[in-house]
């Protein structure tokens, strides 16, 4: 096995994918440049943005402190996964109704972690939501504007539920 | 990132024999490693990814036996388990106050330990909580306390090739509790200026032991056993705490670094290891099933 690449058998948006990567490439490396998927972000490298967020087996991860070769028989869901073809998912389209949004390079982590929040806890407060954005780093719009954006996405997923 | 390769053992005997390569490093959540191997602190021919081996990833919670829990427990599943949370709070709101979210769906308990930072938020926990390490090596098996794990910043007593498979905490005595109490500027996702725990369990009214543990005021984490030492048989009244807190930071050797001065961080060990032993003492005098 010394130097040679890795084949990943993964699922990805639920759809079956395989890829070639080193070992060394962040599962991050491996969605933007071998998939194409460009929808997560580089930010800092190093866990504290948020940029990269991803959900790895119903989970929140920062995807440049994963492996790709760790998604291996895993789940993936990036936000290139949520819209239903023109149809947006109800969390982006509260971000977009909220002006949650302004340069964009934190959206897709805001938005990715704002699921995994509410498909864990539907009716969140706003400290809970604090406290799951917080290792999300945006520099335009101030957080207020997140929080309003998840509370109406909640809001609206309860109604679709009721 | 230098090239390295990468392997997912299944069993610990084949994660052992793994781990006896030459340049081969364990990999839990990766949390701290991936980040210091990119910026060239440390280096791996190998990476041993611990998660898929059952033992690494055991959490039990059993009346007599206590608390069983794999090294490479994700703190996420440590926060959620209700079982947990209602014997052990102080190791589930730690669990929850390292980093944020996403880094809590990967970061353990074993790699907070061998990372050894002087400032992990959950050895000072685990220290006085009487946690065991269950270690594994090309020599055989060994335990020793939490306390002894750490010898240095970033330097343990795991020698090559052995690998710590996970913890043992007794089970809580009743009229027990504990406490972790840190100093950060920022709500989350930061990391500790100074932090203490404290365990304390009562007896007819008065403390009959107590445990004192510090975050990021010594090369390692800090256990002042001088200061639990004092409040045994002493009414759990706030001069007795206050006069522990005294020798806790008498205790301390901290620095000074960019998150803190040595002598803020030393007036902070005084207020939260006060604040953790109160927080202690309320939690042991509750009535718990």
């Amino acid at each position: 096995m010394k130097g040679q690449k890795v084949r990943v058998r993964t699922t990805v948006n639920g759809q079956p994918a395989e890829f070639l990567c080193e070992p060394r490439q962040s599962l991050l490396e491996c969605l933007r440049e071998i998939l194409g998927l460009t929808g997560a972000k580089e930010g800092c490298n190093d866990g504290n943005c948020g940029a990269c967020a991803v959900i790895l087996d119903k989970r929140l991860v920062n995807s440049c402190l994963v492996l790709g070769v760790e998604a291996e028989g895993r789940e993936i869901t990036t936000i290139e996964g949520l819209a239903q073809g023109s149809q947006l998912h109800p969390i982006q389209r509260a971000f977009l109704e909220q002006g949650a949004v302004q340069c964009g390079f934190c959206t897709p982590g805001l938005i990715l972690a704002t699921k995994a929040l509410l498909d864990r806890l539907p009716d969140p407060s706003e400290l809970e939501i604090r406290r799951w954005l917080a290792n999300h780093l945006c520099r335009c719009t101030g957080y207020d504007k997140v929080v309003r954006a998840v509370r109406q996405a909640a809001a609206e997923l309860a109604e679709v539920k009721a | 990132m230098k090239w390295f390769d990468y392997a997912a053992p299944q069993s610990l005997p084949e994660a052992l024999e793994l781990l006896a390569r030459p340049g081969a490093r364990p990999l839990a959540g990766g949390t701290d490693l991936l980040v210091q191997m990119r910026a060239g602190q440390r280096q791996a021919e190998l990476l041993v990814d611990l998660k898929r081996i059952p033992e690494l990833n055991e959490l039990q919670c059993d009346p007599g036996r206590g608390l069983r829990l794999g090294a490479a427990v994700p703190c996420c599943r440590i926060y959620e388990d209700a079982e947990l949370r209602r014997r052990w709070p102080a190791l589930a709101e730690v669990a929850e106050m390292i980093g944020g979210v996403p880094i809590q769906s990967r970061a353990s308990l074993g790699g907070n330990l061998c990372n050894a930072a002087p400032s992990a938020d959950s050895v000072p926990v685990l220290i006085v909580l009487r946690a065991a390490c269950r270690l594994v090596g090309p020599s055989g098996e060994r335990r020793l306390p939490a306390e002894d794990f750490c010898t240095g910043p970033g330097q343990t007593v795991l020698g090559p090739g052995e690998l710590l498979v996970g913890f043992d905490l007794p089970p809580p005595e009743a009229h027990s509790g504990a406490a972790y109490l840190r100093f950060t500027p920022r709500n989350e996702m930061d990391i500790a200026v100074a932090g203490a725990a404290a365990a304390v369990g009562l007896r007819d009214g008065v403390i009959a032991w107590a445990r004192i543990a510090l975050a990021a005021v010594a090369p390692t984490p800090l256990l002042v056993r001088e200061a639990g030492e004092f409040l045994s048989g002493k009414p759990a009244n706030s001069e007795n705490l206050q006069a522990a807190a005294e020798l806790a930071r008498s205790a301390a050797r901290p620095i000074t670094d960019l998150r803190g001065t040595a002598e803020h961080r030393r007036h902070l060990v005084g207020v939260l290891t006060r604040r953790a032993l109160e927080k202690a003492v309320a939690r042991a005098r509750e009535v718990r099933a």
